[in-house]
């Protein structure tokens, strides 16, 4: 299973077409194996953003293949990729984009009421182990507009996990973040992928947080240049 | 379980913004009273104004038309042509034949109410050296009074009066008074046919109508029929009256086949009043339609400046795995809970007022003011909000569902 792999890219490429015809990415194919915390690393637009949201599913337009969890996704239809990011993608962005009428659990709480597969009160109990795990299980029932940046970021940590996904991707999640949390968080990630055998797909600036991980791609001008970059 | 999450979702949008909320509602609430009210008031005024031609007008009137002659000679082929033609209306008489077993027949038909043998007569109320022309009707005054309920309109001596003195009339006030007669004195009727006869009065009627009080009189079959020269089996028109008076043309062949004779039925007496009804009923309709299109737009407006604030939230509703149909549920659910909530506010106050307005009194011949208050009504208002402001909040929701969250996270 540790070996086994949960995605793979095929020849992906993407052009942008406003203001004039360019190619953002070219011939981008890697694996990415099961519980592997891999770090994408690049100048401020090399397409590695770009990247990641071809990989989340949510951008279609692009060309080459893309596939998760043994399964080809491109050209799928829309409410099947909802579907399966519901299920086996989670999310953690640079702002935490907490919905702010809900309260904390209920923000965590949504994606698996909208999967479905517990009853209410499973997902309840199961939105506390979330919040417990990362350490703020008494501002659950606060309204996501009253935390701390760093609460917020870990709620929405927590929101990511709630469905169990085979896939965490992160876009910048520590952007926004002391070091300290910047620490909290990283340490989150890493655990999740030794003991839950999860895997992280995270973009980042941060070289402190990318030699840390177990992988980093590096990326220049929408190609990948190295896909393990060795740190000095 | 999926459907809960986005009303949820909805409900906690709309709890969260109660004001805005309460707007919309509100729009749809005024929409909806008016809508209500206005189809209220259409169906008081169509069944007064309906009720105003039934008093002197049955829904049916069953009599002999008039013939005109043929030419003498036929044609003998296509070839030919007739020259000498000059067709004239049969000079034959215009009594119903056998009017007795006619009526009986009808009465037995389902959905009459009643039925009665008709006999008119022109004539000239004579008192003294005075004279009035006017029409007088000959019936079964029990059949008539059933018909037209002469009895409400009575103001001084009563209508079975009519029962027992065999050369009593019922006239008009505008009669007595240009006549100078009260009640229990006598009064010469002449007719066209030059007939005449000494009746006593017996009853004086007002109605809403003044020409009518001026020339309208009723005496019983027999004095109408001697005052024609004709014998008891006269008769020249049967009145008919059925349950529903609007759905009289579905009936009008029924009874033509029974009776064989031609008839006439209300709207086809009352063209322009027919017209006049459906002219009121197309305005009241497109102003109701108006108000209610304006309180949609208040939904519509509402919705689109909740979503332009929410595409952070609908980006991450779509990234976390809500497809673009539950993103239009979630917003179209608003929609309708906004809708339902101001169209049951709405139906509130429309029964208040519609209650209100019925017990003003306009005095004259109309007395309460006529509204009339049905569940029908409601019902088709409860639909009407409903759907207005779904459909209001299905465009909004549309675009919502079009949110492309990559565009979003990238800013």
């Amino acid at each position: 299973m540790k070996d086994s792999l949960v995605l793979q890219t095929n020849k992906i490429g993407k052009y942008f077409y406003d203001p004039v015809k360019f190619k953002v990415l070219d011939d981008i194919s890697f694996d990415v194996k099961h519980g592997e915390f891999l770090s994408l690393v690049g100048k401020s637009g090399c397409g590695k953003s770009t990247l990641l949201y071809i990989l989340s599913t949510m951008d279609t337009a692009y060309e080459g293949d893309l596939i998760i969890d043994g399964e080809t996704l491109t050209g799928k239809k829309t409410d099947h990729l909802a579907r399966v990011r519901n299920e086996k993608i989670g999310f953690v962005f640079q702002f935490h984009y907490l919905l702010p009428e809900f309260s904390c659990l209920k923000n965590v709480m949504i994606p698996a009421l909208k999967l479905g597969k517990y009853s209410h009160e499973e997902v309840e109990h199961r939105a506390y182990q979330k919040l417990d795990i990362l350490g703020i299980k008494d501002e659950a029932l606060k309204p996501a507009s009253k935390l701390s940046g760093g609460q917020q970021q870990r709620v929405a940590i927590a929101r990511a996990l709630i469905n169990d996904p085979k896939i965490i991707m992160g876009d910048e999640p520590t952007g926004n973040l002391d070091s300290k949390n910047t620490q909290i968080v990283f340490e989150i990630f890493k655990r999740l992928t030794v003991e839950q055998n999860q895997t992280i797909v995270a973009v980042t600036h941060d070289n402190d947080f990318a030699k840390a991980s177990d992988r980093t791609i590096e990326m220049l001008d929408g190609k990948i240049v190295n896909l393990n970059k060795q740190w000095d | 379980m999926k459907k809960g999450v986005n009303l949820e979702i909805a409900l906690t949008h709309i709890l969260s913004r109660k004001k805005q909320t309460l707007v919309a509602s509100l729009g749809v609430t005024v929409g909806i009273t008016a809508f209500v009210f206005l189809n209220s008031l259409i169906l008081g005024f169509n069944r007064f104004f309906d009720g105003s031609i039934f008093k002197s007008m049955p829904h049916m009137r069953i009599y002999k038309d008039d013939e005109i002659s043929k030419s003498l000679a036929s044609k003998k082929d296509s070839a030919s042509v007739n020259v000498v033609i000059n067709p004239k209306i049969l000079n034959k008489t215009k009594n119903l034949i056998n009017p007795q077993v006619l009526v009986n027949e009808i009465k037995h038909q389902p959905d009459v109410v009643a039925a009665a043998q008709w006999v008119t007569v022109n004539l000239f109320y004579i008192s003294g050296k005075s004279q009035l022309n006017g029409v007088a009707s000959g019936a079964n005054i029990h059949e008539a009074d059933a018909m037209f309920d002469i009895t409400s309109t009575m103001i001084e001596g009563d209508v079975q009066n009519l029962e027992s003195v065999t050369n009593g009339i019922l006239i008009g006030v505008g009669i007595a008074e240009k006549l100078n007669i009260r009640l229990n004195e006598n009064l010469t009727v002449i007719s066209s046919l030059g007939a005449s006869k000494v009746m006593k009065v017996v009853g004086i009627f007002k109605t809403s109508n003044s020409i009518t009080d001026k020339t309208k009189s009723y005496m019983n079959l027999a004095a109408a029929q001697q005052l024609l020269r004709e014998g008891p089996s006269y008769v020249t028109d049967i009145y008919v009256n059925i349950k529903e008076p609007q759905k009289v043309t579905e009936y009008k062949p029924l009874f033509e086949k029974i009776t064989g004779y031609k008839i006439e039925d209300w709207k086809e007496a009352n063209e322009t009043f027919v017209a006049a009804g459906k002219t009121r009923s197309v305005m009241m309709r497109s102003i109701s339609a108006a108000i209610l299109l304006v309180a949609a737009f208040g939904i519509y407006n509402i919705l689109n400046m909740t979503i332009m604030q929410k595409l952070n939230d609908i980006a991450i509703l779509k990234a976390t795995g809500f497809s673009g149909k539950d993103v239009v549920k979630i917003f179209v659910g608003e929609a309708m809970i906004m809708g339902t909530f101001g169209t049951c506010i709405g139906l509130g106050i429309a029964t208040i007022l519609v209650n209100l307005v019925s017990h003003v009194y306009v005095g004259g011949d109309i007395g309460f003011f006529p509204i009339r208050f049905e569940s029908s009504i409601m019902a088709l208002g409860a639909f009407v909000g409903i759907l207005v402001t779904t459909a209001a909040g299905f465009i909004p929701a549309r675009n919502a569902a079009k949110v492309d969250p990559v565009e979003i996270f990238r800013k």
